[in-house]
């Protein structure tokens, strides 16, 4: 049996979507640019489903920009909205828990006399609003601020942070890529003026991505050349790419987020019936789709390994399978206690994970703890 | 991670987990919050390892080597085993991704430990 529940990372393309992208590849394969018929074919195609994605998050379609994915749009937000406000200001705020796409495009800025504020969270990996009130000078120029966490599922409240950012004058961009169709994302009710996107981790294809810029908000471009993308990002559009990401947000359904929640509440509640066992993150705060749990004594990259050769895939934090053996920022920033720090495994469900196959993880997940644990000096 | 298949092999099957009953010497190295904990521990006659057992708290190259040394020296002469370096457990393994050639590869350490355990007791009967 194969099991994937790793969707925090990827996840299964839609059939459907692979559908309604082919024709993008074999019949109307003209660049968006040209005048003639494919090429028009694929303007049209471009502009229909900036208009799907666009009207899913409250925004403009000319509001609505494509990128190669998250990690793009999260640089070229960041970035060009420092770029284009210098003048006013280089202070820039920001959370502990950032996705690197976010926490390394900083380190960037900051390298280049950028100063930027990283707020810490509580154990819930929450912000604290009323520090980031605190935290904003007559320098600052931007906050940005994820709305769901990627390791431990924590959703901030973006609405809140918003209308501080608004009333204070400071730009709010906000990195969506795990919280899109599973979080309500509503940029004028939120106060947003940037926020970045990814087609992959809704069941869309990899290697497209799309960042809001809110109408007025002037950010400097990253890509130069062709005036595509209302001169705001340079290179022929990826048609296909495009046309499945926006099949993926039209066929994102509020019912799936409700079964993935009554899903992870039922895996949550088994697997913490597990000896030495606890739930990293918020159990109310939390994304639909995300579970972060740790064994104490045992470490993640060996339970990874024991749930793979029974076909289960899932990810972890420790620092053991990480390419730089440095341990999660996040479970850090969570202060997770040090014994159970490396035993931390990430488990994400999507609209295609049924109960049958969570019974099977939490009854395989139940055997390689024990197991792990009997052979562990500090086992129980 | 991408492991060897002797690696793999050895983690699902680790052989001598467990704890010598009535050891001569104990030793560990390592660091929960590294992740990485093994603990040796050896029964000794006639200057022979005639029993080892290990428990590893650690990842599946932390597992294997732990595994691996306790086969390589069992029977063997203590001055046999206090040659035995990390080098020597990882090319026995095949070879270790070279990220996890310093983290999780101290199985030799520990047996060291758990010898060095054994000689300073063993010092102390003879007083």
């Amino acid at each position: 049996m194969e099991v994937y529940l790793d969707n925090g990372a990827s996840t299964k393309t839609d059939i459907k979507v692979v559908k309604a992208m082919n024709p993008y590849f074999t019949k109307y394969y003209g660049n968006a640019s040209s005048a003639h018929s494919f090429g028009l074919a694929a303007r049209k195609a471009v502009e229909k489903s900036r208009s799907i994605i666009s009207k899913k998050i409250g925004a403009e379609p000319n509001e609505l920009i494509f990128t190669s994915g998250g990690t793009e749009s999260d640089n070229a937000a960041i970035i060009g909205a420092a770029l284009a406000n210098i003048d006013k200001g280089n202070h820039i705020i920001s959370s502990n828990i950032e996705h690197p796409a976010v926490m390394n495009t900083l380190k960037y800025l900051e390298s280049k006399g950028f100063k930027v504020s990283y707020l810490n969270v509580d154990s819930d990996g929450l912000v604290n609003i009323k520090e980031l009130e605190s935290a904003i000078t007559n320098k600052t120029i931007l906050i940005t601020i994820m709305h769901a966490n990627n390791e431990i599922g924590s959703v901030q409240d973006i609405q809140k942070i918003g209308r501080i950012a608004r009333s204070r004058g400071v730009l709010f961009h906000t990195d969506s890529v795990q919280s899109f169709t599973k979080e309500e994302i509503d940029v004028k009710k939120q106060f947003i003026d940037l926020a970045s996107f990814s087609s992959h981790k809704i069941h869309g294809p990899k290697g497209v991505g799309a960042m809001f810029i809110r109408k007025g908000v002037n950010i400097l471009p990253l890509l130069h050349g062709g005036g595509h993308e209302f001169n705001k990002r340079a290179g022929t559009e990826n048609v296909s790419g495009i046309v499945g990401f926006a099949k993926a947000v039209e066929l994102s359904n509020e019912k799936y987020n409700t079964i993935m929640r009554r899903l992870r509440d039922y895996a949550i509640n088994n697997i913490l019936k597990i000896k030495n066992s606890r739930l990293n993150g918020s159990f109310e705060k939390r994304l639909v789709n995300n579970i972060n749990v740790s064994f104490k004594g045992i470490e993640g990259e060996a339970v990874l390994s024991r749930l793979d050769n029974a076909g289960i895939m899932v990810s972890t934090g420790s620092a053991c399978s990480s390419k730089s053996l440095e341990l999660s920022h996040v479970l850090k920033a969570i202060n997770v206690p040090s014994d159970y720090i490396q035993g931390s495994i990430r488990v994400t469900l999507s609209r295609f994970t049924s109960k049958k196959e969570i019974d099977y993880f939490i009854n395989v997940l139940q055997k390689v703890v024990k197991e792990l644990s009997e052979m562990s000096p500090y086992g129980v | 991670m991408e492991y060897n298949k002797k690696v793999m092999n050895l983690f699902n099957h680790p052989k001598n987990v467990g704890e010598v009953v009535g050891a001569s010497g104990v030793g560990q190295v390592g660091n929960p919050v590294c992740g990485d904990v093994m603990r040796i521990s050896i029964k000794v006659k006639d200057d022979r390892i005639i029993d080892i057992k290990f428990k590893t708290m650690g990842c599946v190259a932390a597992i294997a080597t732990s595994s691996m040394v306790t086969e390589m020296v069992k029977g063997k002469t203590i001055k046999y085993a206090l040659k035995v370096t990390n080098l020597d457990v990882a090319k026995e393994l095949g070879g270790l991704p070279l990220i996890k050639m310093h983290c999780s590869n101290l199985a030799a350490d520990a047996l060291k430990e758990a010898v060095k355990d054994y000689q300073s007791r063993k010092v102390k009967i003879d007083k």
